[in-house]
């Protein structure tokens, strides 16, 4: 077996790690018959990131949201329930919600003006004495909810497969870290008004790999720390020497480093002075009281990069952000991504975090639209996959000590996603 | 909407501040940031806000795209110069429409104006349309106009389809 052997004949991911090979067949990036299974195997079985508590913070308020090519409304009921339901008219089918956010007693479907409230039942439906009487006996006639709804410190997931291991089973080893986010704050943590709605032309595994790839921080990002250097007059302290790359198990995978740039929780750099300074000390401080020295260090000066499978990113670095990403085709995703941060933080706290934020990340950062056209390229590239057939992840295979610029990271990832995707046998 | 009343303190036209949006549009059309950035005063701002964000948005409430202050603009513009900033490199083809300008407020010290904006970015053979209206503040230095904050609103839902925002629109 070598180069020479037809793409087609072998596995799409070709894990021969004892012998320090790892590729993964461009046909996964762009074949349409992959993207069928995936739907069904992975975005179809998978537990997938909805949104956050905070953002349907008071009984009523609703938002609507697309998950899994679902178009969905997840809201907030009067007992205090939060639901998520298919955003559709269990009588015809139309969209019963229109808006993308608001805080309402009901949803009107405008076509026959059907209207449920925010437990998804029936509460209208004209003409009702046309209809026989156990019409909506077994709910029928109600707003239909996600198969499966479930939390984890104030992240919503939903699942699609009635038969899925419960939320918390799901997530394994990445409680560890989500709770190294939400323990920042006493008082619970929160999505900063405004979402970043952009896309990538790319297939979504490639944002997967690069949310968490070390690798590529020097070459795609050498302007942004030329930035960093210009604004700090120097790259600054790590504090934190490690660089861990961590398989967590079913997909899942994280690093961990020091990096040179200011966090809001709770390091500071030069351009944010005194002030900055004096503020993140008081919050290491409180830190320290609530954690212990060991775990308040970690929280503060350790950057986490992580992908929980197949598409959903916590990355607690210059600043949170949370972002999902999913295919609308082969070579085509959409991006949503959030602010995180504490609740009830300073306001001139929270000026920095967001500044902070859009220094690397986003659409208008000096960061994320090189990654946007790196994606792109390698997309375009795989024009030529027929020919040049496979994309190399061996970094890093058999050492013993790997770090975030190895490829441990993203092994994890395509090791799941092989199995979902082309079965155990294979 | 009230009726629109010139406001009387300002010494320049319409016409006067069309030719310098006009000839800020021409600027960015032709890659000349450095000139580009040379029309904003010293702490000036720069801001785009999410797709579809009211005009009271706040970035220091709101998670926008671009929040710059006047530092981060010339460290925004001497990014794009450079062959590292892998996106726009080579540049792409860019076309800035301005048109329905209107002054809604203020004097020669800081005055309001707004237009309507579409700008076209091409580049290795798709086009990207940017949509919305701009938010100027303006001011009068020397017989000089200088903007001291500039706030691009994007119309679209959302940016799926444009990406990112690499260029200035």
């Amino acid at each position: 077996m070598g180069f020479q052997t037809p793409v087609a004949e072998l596995p799409l991911v070709d894990d021969r790690s004892a012998q320090g090979i790892f590729r993964v067949a461009r046909r996964a990036f762009v074949e349409s018959d992959v993207l069928d299974i995936e739907r069904r195997e992975i975005f179809g079985k998978c537990w997938l990131y909805l949104g956050h508590e905070s953002e349907i913070a008071e009984p009523g308020d609703f938002l609507t949201r697309g998950v899994a090519g679902r178009s969905l409304i997840f809201a907030r009921s009067k007992d205090d329930e939060v639901r998520a339901f298919f955003n559709t008219c269990p009588h015809r089918g139309a969209m019963v919600c229109r808006e993308r956010q608001g805080n309402a007693a009901m949803f009107r479907c405008f076509y026959h003006s059907w209207a449920f409230d925010l437990d998804g039942k029936l509460i209208m439906r004209p003409g009702n004495e046309s209809y026989a009487e156990n019409a909506n006996a077994n709910g029928e006639h109600n707003l239909v909810p996600v198969p499966r709804l479930e939390a984890y410190r104030g992240l919503y997931f939903l699942n699609l497969d009635h038969n899925a291991v419960d939320l918390a089973t799901y997530l394994g080893n990445t409680k560890e870290f989500i709770d190294l986010v939400m323990d920042q704050c006493a008082d619970g943590m929160e999505v900063v008004g405004g979402t970043q709605e952009y896309g990538f032309k790319a297939n979504w595994k490639l944002l997967a790999e690069n949310s968490m790839d070390g690798y590529h921080g020097q070459p795609t990002h050498a302007t942004y720390f030329d930035y960093v250097m210009s604004t700090n007059g120097g790259l600054g302290d790590t504090v934190v020497k490690i660089s861990k790359p961590h398989d967590l198990g079913g997909g899942h995978a994280v690093v961990e480093y020091g990096a040179p740039w200011g966090r809001p929780i709770a390091k500071s750099v030069p351009a944010w002075g005194k002030e900055g300074e004096d503020e993140t000390a008081a919050l290491r401080a409180s830190l320290t009281q609530r954690f212990g020295e060991e775990r308040a260090k970690r929280i503060a000066y350790t950057n986490r990069n992580m992908v929980i499978f197949p598409n959903f990113v916590i990355n607690d670095i210059m600043a949170i952000t949370l972002r999902t990403f999913e295919p609308v085709g082969p070579g085509q995703m959409r991006v949503n991504a959030w602010a995180l941060a504490p609740k009830g933080e300073a306001p001139k706290s929270r000026q920095r975090r967001l500044y902070n934020y859009l220094e690397f990340l986003g659409p208008g950062g000096f960061a994320t639209p090189d990654d946007c056209e790196a994606l792109a390229l390698c997309q375009e590239g795989y024009a030529n996959a027929g020919e040049a057939g496979w994309n190399d992840i061996s970094k890093g295979l058999n050492q013993d000590r790997p770090s975030i610029e190895d490829e441990v990271q993203m092994r994890a990832f395509w090791r799941e996603w092989s199995l979902r995707v082309e079965g155990e046998g294979r | 909407m009230s009726a629109h009343v010139l406001p009387r303190k300002l010494s320049v036209s319409r016409s006067d501040i069309e030719d310098f949006l006009f000839g800020e549009a021409a600027l960015l059309d032709d890659w000349k940031l450095t000139e580009w950035v040379a029309l904003f005063e010293q702490g000036a701002s720069y801001y785009v806000p999410t797709a579809g964000a009211p005009d009271d948005a706040d970035p220091a409430t709101s998670l926008f795209y671009i929040a710059d202050d006047y530092h981060r603009l010339t460290e925004r513009v001497k990014r794009l110069l450079k062959r590292t900033a892998h996106v726009e490199f080579p540049h792409s083809r860019c076309r800035h429409m301005v048109s329905n300008v209107r002054i809604t407020g203020g004097d020669d010290s800081a005055f309001s104006v707004t237009s309507n904006f579409a700008t076209y970015r091409s580049k290795r053979g798709r086009t990207e349309l940017y949509f919305g209206h701009h938010l100027y503040v303006l001011t009068l230095a020397s017989g000089a106009i200088r903007i001291r904050q500039k706030t691009s609103f994007l119309d679209s839902d959302d940016i799926a389809e444009q990406g990112k925002v690499s260029i200035i629109i």
